[in-house]
């Protein structure tokens, strides 16, 4: 089965647990600012929001790259960067649509969600269970469930 | 390792930013964050020196776990001589601006001198500077915080900032992070100002790394965040109810002080609790609360975040303050509303409000406020003092006009501004100002709880109730349940509190940690990240040191221990009501005891056998 991200941002208290997580797995080091998941907070609204790739089927970023140096990960569905191959040219960063592959310069790479191989740190860190990793087909069946014992009430 | 070894020097008279190293041996001693800072501190500058002159110092500091992965590794303090007690003062802060210091690469930022001018200092990694901030002076924290991001183009820049209030000279003025978390007591805001000082920018992108042990730290910070998870406190009461959730607890055992501490019971405390935050208003049908909010790292996530009602009076034509901002804890709800007599809790939220956005100690504004009503009550102050407001108790409206004044410091706003025991004096009745060692108490009444008198009279900054909270143990059973009012034990108890406190501030976690962890779930964390080894009897150890280091300091600032007391009221007028009828606070019953175990002598000196054994 396939699993994906699936990101609940009621459940948020914007901790930033998640990008310690995601640092500390890829660079050795509690950093935020290089942290592949990224929390914004709305003070205004009083909301926090993690966001991250979603791991397009079609990926834009995937299609931009003049190196291929962006590969699918066959045992997660993970549009993995390939540093071997990243030039750092950056058509990627402005081919994503939803912003979610960044430059690092000081490895001259880009980086992005890679899904930690199947075992996503951000999740495992997180603890309202903000951010799961679920069955790839059924992101929805949370939501579906909780509109399922609405339609329940007044039959009982 | 996990100290980043850098300290930033920032001479604000030459205008210059320096690098230095960490001394190591006192971290070794002093760990780190308040304990490593009022070290540097004590060295430094002359106890004796006037608090807002140039010869005092102030000092950001993180901890070792500050900006790692451990569960609330996210504070910071300030550490400066207060201009409100002309002691040392150490105000701790979560939210994100600790992390990004460290993230940055420095353990510590020291200011010292005064600018000529209004500057900020920005901080960028390596790279530090001061700039003008002469289109940040005269703005509240709010406005220069948009400013600052404006300018700089970086939505990700955290910024540290003080008030108005600070820059008017009001002597408990908070400096304010991150929009709404604050380094709130003793008036670190105000020496900020007075060295010209208005915010501290920081972008850190280096990462905090140097763990000593990774793997080993990973597993005791797993295990942290188990616990606190698993605790009905840290798990279920904060996160749903903030600090908040005391509100009727505290009322119902008759320890809630009421009207300048007059009284221990308030009727209005379901009003303004915990739980009404969650209950729809009668005017637009939301409830206070909108969510509730973690600081950096913090797995708890006990801060709250709420609207005033559009509707509401204090707010009806100011649509400024119509979204979300920091809402009510504990203290500041008890302090601007059981104190005053106000259960209004729109208008408290909005104080609340303004109390962030101009970097107000609201704990301090809030019992200033109260001592005012008393003596306007008793006619020691008239309407002719106060610009005409009639300050009677209970008074929302009143409560309102005299933050909207205290926050920009203008008419009877400055005289608030000075404190209840500068207040009280001035206007002739010292006796009702209800303060130790000039800083007003929080939320705890000490008949009803008499450990907390004692943790009063003795605490290092004035009455303050986060540097030995024996109502964990009295109110809530943690460790181990003690009867609140009996006096036997409570010395003992305060002790072990205020050693702990103090070890686990210098870590760079949270206090509220303590409602579960105990020094067994702490010590592991810090060793696995520090350099060498950091047993449970270490870090007492060095929380017993800062605590004599902090007691050093204000004796050569001229304190004597004759002002470890209480105001005459707690000791000689008996509560009314609720389960405390009767009783005062027995501190006489307590303070010899408490000396003997710290190895003071009977008046309250440092024996030299103690200095010895600390090297203090």
């Amino acid at each position: 089965m396939q699993r994906a991200l699936h990101i609940d941002p009621v459940k948020c208290t914007g901790c930033l647990q998640c990008e310690m997580a995601c640092s500390y797995e890829n660079e050795g080091l509690f950093n935020p600012s290089k942290s592949r998941i990224k929390v914004f907070t709305f003070h205004h609204e009083g909301r926090f929001a993690p966001y991250t790739c979603t791991q397009c089927a079609e990926a834009w970023c995937q299609k931009a790259c003049p190196v291929d140096a962006i590969q699918i990960d066959a045992a997660t569905g993970a549009k993995v960067i390939v540093d071997g191959r990243c030039v750092g040219c950056k058509v990627c960063t402005i081919a994503c649509p939803f912003g979610t592959v960044n430059y690092n310069s000081v490895t001259g790479k880009v980086i992005k969600c890679d899904l930690c191989g199947g075992d996503p740190a951000c999740a495992k860190s997180c603890p309202t269970a903000a951010i799961t990793y679920v069955d790839a087909d059924w992101t929805g069946i949370d939501r579906m469930r909780a509109y399922a014992e609405q339609s329940l009430a007044g039959t009982a | 390792m996990a100290w980043t070894r850098k300290i930033l020097r920032v001479d604000l008279n030459a205008g210059t930013c320096t690098a230095e190293a960490l001394n190591m041996a006192w971290a070794n001693d002093y760990l780190g964050q308040r304990g490593l800072a009022t070290k540097y501190l004590a060295e430094e500058i002359d106890p004796k020196c006037d608090p807002l002159g140039p010869d005092n110092k102030l000092i950001m500091t993180t901890g070792p776990l500050t900006g790692t992965m451990a569960s609330t590794g996210g504070r910071y303090s300030v550490v400066t001589k207060s201009p409100l007690t002309g002691l040392v003062a150490c105000s701790n802060s979560g939210g994100f601006i600790g992390a990004e210091m460290k993230n940055a690469g420095w353990d510590m930022i020291i200011f010292e001198g005064k600018a000529p001018e209004p500057v900020y200092l920005y901080v960028e990694n390596d790279r530090a500077e001061l700039r003008s901030a002469a289109d940040l002076w005269g703005k509240s924290v709010w406005e220069a915080d948009e400013i600052l991001h404006k300018k700089h183009q970086d939505p990700q820049l955290r910024i540290a900032c003080v008030g108005r209030s600070a820059e008017a000279g009001c002597l408990y003025s908070a400096v304010v992070n991150d929009l709404h978390r604050a380094a709130g007591r003793s008036g670190v805001g105000t020496v900020m100002a007075s060295k010209n000082l208005k915010a501290v920018a920081v972008r850190g992108t280096k990462g905090v790394g140097n763990i000593a042990d990774p793997q080993a730290f990973m597993a005791a910070v797993n295990a942290g965040k188990q616990v606190l998870a698993d605790n009905a406190v840290t798990g279920q009461g904060l996160p749903t109810y903030g600090t908040q959730v005391l509100m009727n607890v505290i009322n119902g055992m008759g320890a809630m002080p009421t009207r300048n501490m007059r009284e221990v019971q308030f009727e209005g405390a379901e009003k303004i609790s915990g739980e009404a935050m969650h209950e729809p208003r009668a005017g637009d049908g939301k409830p206070n609360l909108t969510t509730n909010a973690g600081c950096f790292g913090c797995t708890i996530a006990c801060g709250r975040i709420s609207t005033v009602d559009k509707g509401h009076f204090s707010v009806n034509n100011k649509p400024e303050y119509w979204g979300n901002s920091g809402g009510l804890e504990y203290e500041a709800a008890w302090a601007l509303g059981s104190d005053t007599g106000v259960d209004d809790l729109d208008a408290i939220t909005y104080v609340n409000f303004l109390c962030n956005e101009d970097g107000i100690d609201p704990i301090s504004f809030g019992a200033t406020v109260a001592a005012a009503m008393e003596l306007f009550e008793a006619g020691a102050i008239t309407t002719e003092d106060t610009g005409g407001i009639d300050l009677g108790f209970n008074r929302a409206d009143v409560l309102v006009k005299l933050a909207e004044l205290t926050a920009i410091g203008e008419g009877f706003g400055k005289d608030l501004g000075m404190g209840s025991k500068r207040l009280c004096d001035k206007y002739g009745r010292p006796e009702l100002s209800m303060t130790v060692k000039s800083q007003e108490f929080p939320a705890y009444d000490p008949r009803g709880i008499q450990g907390m008198g004692l943790a009063y009279a003795t605490s290092n900054r004035g009455a303050c109730h986060l540097r030995g909270y024996t109502v964990a143990s009295e109110v809530l059973g943690i460790p181990v349940k003690t009867d609140p009012l009996v006096t036997e034990g409570k010395a003992e108890l305060v002790k072990a509190f205020q050693d702990a406190t103090a070890a686990v501030d210098s870590a760079g976690l949270c206090a509220f940690t303590t409602f579960a962890w105990s020094m067994e779930d702490i010590a592991p964390q810090v060793d696995a990240a520090c350099d060498g080894d950091w047993s449970v009897d270490r870090m007492l150890e060095v929380g017993e040191r800062i605590w004599n280091l902090e007691r050093d300091f204000n004796m050569r600032a001229g304190m004597t221990a004759d002002e470890d007391t209480l105001p005459r009221r707690l000791l000689k007028d008996a509560a009314n009501v609720g389960p405390a009828k009767g009783r005062v606070n027995d501190l006489d019953q307590m303070l010899p005891e408490y000396y003997a175990l710290r190895g003071w002598s009977p008046d309250g000196q440092i024996t030299a056998e103690t200095r010895a054994r600390f090297g203090i």
